[in-house]
């Protein structure tokens, strides 16, 4: 009986660490060895041309755009969810999540309908001198769209777990609506929000689907780092999109390094 | 911030709430406009763009042989991811909570790196072991099954994460009590572990396919997307606005949204269903 069940253990255990090994672990390991394949001095060749670095200035230049813009609304989202009452709040509770159920291709092309040349907007907007698609500001709004939903997940479970007993208690001092939410509500939603911050960021850095479609992927100029990475891939320089994806799964690590830290903060409260 | 122009007409009667009313008044006109502006409006053209030339239109637009491979696809390779997924979720989840080994914390946060890493890297990272020229001599890249690996990979939180933290949380006296009155290991997971996990299982199922269907940078280098034979829908759409077939991308973008929706809305009410009736 005993022998039995620790078979059923090894089995499983066995079952699962090898699905993991043969689906993430050994795939990982080997964008190491074909990146490296041709000396480290190649691999930092391929993603130190001009184009290159390029496509990683633009990227990092949209996240920081994009992740400041949607904390400040996810946080004020949550707030609005959680802190006050109003008709439609179901919807937008619904709506805020809408983001995880499209295709970031829809994403992208839904932006192009309203803000393209020949959109709802674009039209207009193009004649006020701003172009919104094929350029940084569609891809901005690209990378928002998919980003939105995080922060505002993230900080609404704890504000429903610190009860706003103590923000009564600060205006029942006198303290102000400002003063009330830094002083009290932010301390207290920080973790949450760096939570929030940190899934953004990941999301906003690695976005490839919606930035693709909207950005007309000009070389050297609407050119992120995931749309430079499947370039050099379809050009046949495997050498380069190795390297470039090496670079992306480091910060995603460090993503999920900073992950567990706050989650760990987030615990013991 | 906290006194609106013009949130007094909302305001409550009570003198001293209506500065707090007021800063919410805006507070949801400001969200309500960003929401407008970045979901909402473009969403509205998508479905309006999609039914600008009747319904007759937006049929033939899905019904075309190309369009009704891609989908075919697309829903097929999910179901069997999301059956994969399933097993192979709930039988990590089971280990990460109820097995001891050394490292266990390690594999634990792997498990999050396929929502961490971006997609396209991960559709980089199966060509690297499964492309041609494989090290290991599995070439799977091209053909119908990279479908459904690259779907795997980006899917694969999604039931561990549902069911690990009702796993910890379930009472191990009831598996006690059922083995002490001779219940084999596979009887007690049928008859106590599994419905316990249902309605966890089913709501990372749903989260999982809603992504499955939409998934575009894993597959879009892995699969080759060759139309007819490893096209996934959103290959298709992009395909369609690079030639310029908005209608038609739009059309085919619409049935994709409402499948994620109503997948979505159907096992949500299961899962409340089966919370309520489960225990």
């Amino acid at each position: 009986m005993v022998v039995r069940r620790n078979a059923g253990r090894w089995g499983l255990r066995a079952f699962a660490l090898g699905y993991l090994a043969m689906l993430l672990l050994v795939p990982l390991g080997m964008i190491f060895y074909r990146a490296f394949e041709h000396g480290f001095g190649a691999a930092w060749d391929a993603v130190t041309t001009a184009d290159a670095l390029h496509a990683f200035y633009l990227t990092v230049l949209i996240a920081a755009i994009a992740v400041p813009v949607n904390t400040i609304f996810g946080v004020g989202c949550a707030l609005l969810l959680v802190r006050s009452n109003f008709r439609g709040k179901a919807l937008l509770n619904a709506v805020i999540d809408l983001p995880f159920a499209i295709s970031p291709v829809v994403i992208g092309l839904s932006l192009i309908l309203v803000y393209g040349r020949f959109g709802w907007f674009g039209g207009w907007l193009f004649d006020q001198g701003i172009q919104v698609i094929f350029s940084v500001p569609g891809m901005v709004l690209a990378t928002m769209f998919v980003s939105l939903p995080f922060v505002a997940r993230e900080v609404v479970p704890v504000l429903h777990e610190i009860g706003d007993e103590q923000e009564q208690a600060a205006r029942t001092l006198g303290a102000n609506w400002w003063q009330t939410f830094r002083r009290i509500t932010l301390p207290a939603i920080r973790w949450g929000v760096a939570y929030g911050v940190v899934l953004s960021t990941a999301r906003a850095l690695g976005e490839f689907g919606a930035v693709a479609v909207v950005s007309g992927r000009i070389t050297g100029q609407t050119q992120t780092a995931t749309i430079w990475i499947s370039q050099a891939f379809s050009k046949f320089d495997t050498t380069g999109a190795y390297t470039g994806s090496i670079v992306l799964a480091l910060i995603a690590v460090t993503t999920l390094l900073a992950m567990n830290i706050f989650k760990r903060k987030e615990a013991p409260r | 911030m906290s006194v609106a122009p013009g949130a007094r007409a909302e305001a409550s009667p009570r003198p001293v709430a209506w500065p707090r009313l007021g800063g919410a008044a805006l507070g949801r006109g400001l969200v309500t406009a960003y929401l407008s502006i970045v979901v909402l409006i473009p969403l509205a053209a998508l479905v309006s763009k999609s039914s600008s030339d009747g319904l007759g239109a937006f049929w033939h637009d899905v019904t075309t042989p190309q369009a009704i491979a891609a989908l075919k696809l697309t829903l097929i390779a999910s179901l069997i991811v999301v059956a994969i997924n399933v097993v192979a979720g709930t039988a990590i989840a089971w280990v990460l909570v109820r097995d001891r080994f050394p490292g266990k914390q390690l594999v634990n946060s792997v498990i999050d790196l396929p929502f961490a890493l971006p997609t396209i890297v991960a559709g980089i990272t199966l060509l690297a072991l499964y492309g041609t020229n494989s090290p290991v001599g599995i070439t799977v890249a091209f053909t119908r099954a990279s479908v459904v690996l690259a779907l795997l990979f980006v899917t694969l939180p999604f039931v561990v994460r549902a069911v690990q933290p009702v796993l910890l949380e379930l009472d191990q006296e009831m598996e006690e009590a059922a083995a002490s009155l001779g219940a084999g290991p596979l009887t007690t997971f049928r008859r106590i572990i599994l419905p316990n996990l249902t309605p966890a299982i089913l709501a990372g199922a749903a989260l999982a396919f809603a992504r499955a269907i939409g998934e575009y940078g894993s597959v879009v280098l892995f699969t080759g997307a060759l139309p007819f034979k490893t096209e996934v829908a959103s290959v298709f759409i992009f395909g369609q606005i690079e030639t310029g077939n908005t209608n038609g991308a739009a059309a085919v973008s619409v049935t994709l949204l409402g499948i994620a929706l109503l997948v979505l809305l159907v096992i949500g009410r299961l899962t409340r269903w089966s919370l309520r009736h489960g225990r």
